[in-house]
Formats: structure tokens, sequence, C-alpha cells
């Protein structure tokens, strides 16, 4: 028992160093690219990697330490699933209206939102 | 008998969704199975009139493999875009891209959509109805058609056969 309490722990731990690397590793990227459109991916890691490890690591442990199998982070999970990719769609959207500058070697025409079909 | 299940479960998948939503929230007790089976029941009937008419599930063991292929996707993506943001040189080659949608009912391509956004190196941008395409904004492409051929062959077929549409 006391075994597998360790292992447990362990298991716990690393998925949440692996988590919260995930989570810096997605702010750096926020800092380092070049253009609004590019930085739209950095969140992505962190709203499904990140937060993925980090609610695997609150499961077990709250289903270790209390014993009970109730896991309501998956919800969570849920709920962050179907509102990241909107969120991220429609701040993508206001960038493309407001013709914000992208970084020089983009591929593929530069893209605006054309009022007059989009809008029906 | 058939005919008064289908009254009485108008929407299964909603009800599924409200089931277990219910018991994740409480307690896995006997009790709150009953209230969660009932609300399961009641709260499709009462809120039917404001349902806009959306496809059907026909393949409901595809659409659970489609969820485990797209969290493996999800984590491979984390790892190519990590590796991305950490190299020192990074010459990234991000670009645009206009995926023909071969769907036309909302439901399923707002799942597609969602699926672009959520693994990261890949972002569905905007939506484009006048002539059903989407626009993707990619962060490294080397091939833009072998990118449609593979957001086409892994995430759309499965999807209109799910949904059969």
């Amino acid at each position: 028992m006391e075994y597998l309490g360790f292992l447990v722990e362990l298991v716990v731990a690393l998925l949440l160093v692996c988590g919260g690397l995930t989570a810096v590793v997605g702010g750096i990227g926020m800092v380092r690219f070049n253009d609004f459109y590019m930085r739209m991916h950095g969140p992505a890691m962190s709203s499904t990697m990140a937060l993925g490890c980090m609610i695997l690591a609150s499961i077990l442990f709250f289903w270790f330490h209390t014993g009970t199998l109730r896991f309501p982070e998956l919800i969570l999970t849920l709920f962050v699933l179907i509102s990241a990719p909107v969120s991220a769609h429609l701040l993508t959207m206001s960038a493309l209206h407001l013709k914000l500058p992208r970084q020089s070697n983009t591929q593929g025409g530069p893209f605006e939102l054309n009022e007059k079909i989009d809008q029906d | 008998m058939k005919r008064f299940f289908h009254w009485l479960i108008t929407h299964p998948f909603i009800s599924t969704l409200i089931f277990f939503t219910w018991l994740l929230l409480t307690s896995f007790t006997p009790g709150s199975a009953v209230l969660a089976f009932f609300l399961a029941l009641i709260i499709p009937k009462l809120t039917d009139a404001f349902w806009v008419p959306q496809p059907k599930i026909h393949k409901p063991f595809k659409l659970v493999l489609f969820v485990f292929h797209v969290f493996y996707d999800i984590i491979v993506a984390n790892l190519a875009v990590g590796r991305k943001v950490l190299s020192p040189s990074h010459h990234s080659r991000p670009g645009f891209i206009i995926y023909p949608l071969a769907m036309q009912e909302p439901f399923p391509i707002t799942l597609l959509t969602s699926t672009i956004s959520l693994s990261p190196g890949t972002l569905s941008a905007h939506l484009r109805p006048h002539d059903n395409t989407l626009l993707i904004h990619a962060l490294d492409v080397d091939d833009r058609e072998a990118l449609v051929n593979f957001i086409y062959e892994r995430y759309e077929r499965p999807l209109k056969e799910i949904f059969g549409c």
C-alpha cells in the first residue's frame, strides 16, 4: 500500500510537471512568434495538453486520496473543449476583420472579410 | 412499443448528456441516478420546441474512435509545435489554406472546425458559407494539398460517416 501511494504520487507529480512545461512552452511561443495569427497557436497548447495533464493529475490524486470514484473534472474538460475553439475562431475572425499585419512569408493570399458576401 | 420509446426519448444524445452531467456533478449513488434519469427524460421534452433538428448519430462507436484519434493527434501536434517554439532558429512558413467542405449540416461542421482549432498548429479562421469553404491558418505548411487531404481523410470523412451526411 505504501508502495502504491508512492507510485500514484510519482505519476501525479510527473503529470503536473508535464502540464506546467507545456503551458510555459505555449507562453514562450506567444512571445516568440511574429504575428497575431501565429500567436494564436500558443494558447491552443496550454488549453489542450497542459489542461489535460493537470486534470488527469487531479482525477488521480483525488481518486486515490478520497477513495471515491467521482470526477467533476471531466465536466471542466468538456466545457473547455467546447469553448476554447470558439473563442480562438472569433479572435482570428476579428483579426482578419481588422486586417492585422502578417508575417511576410505567409503563403496564401491576403484574405479579408468581405462584408457583402459574409454577412448574409 | 418502439413508437412509445421514440415518443419518450425525443433527443437521445441530449438525454445521455444530461444524465452523465448530472451524475458527474452530484455523486454516483442510486438516488442521484434516478433523479438524473427523470431529468434526462423531462428536460429534452420541455425544451423540445427550441431545438433545431440536427443530423442523427448513425455510428456511435465510430464517434468514440474519432475522439481517440483526435486526442492522439492533439498530443502529436503539441510535440511538433513545442519543438518549433523551442528551436533556436525557427523558420516556420505559416500559410492560409482554403479548405473545401464536403458537408452542409451545421453541427458536423462545428465539430470539424473545433477539432481543427483544438490541435495546435492549425487554426480555423473563418467559415465562408457562400462557397462552403473554411479558411485555415497553419503554423508551418510544406504542402498545402497534403494538409487538405490529411484533414479530409482524418477528420471529415469519419464525421461524414458518423452523421451519415
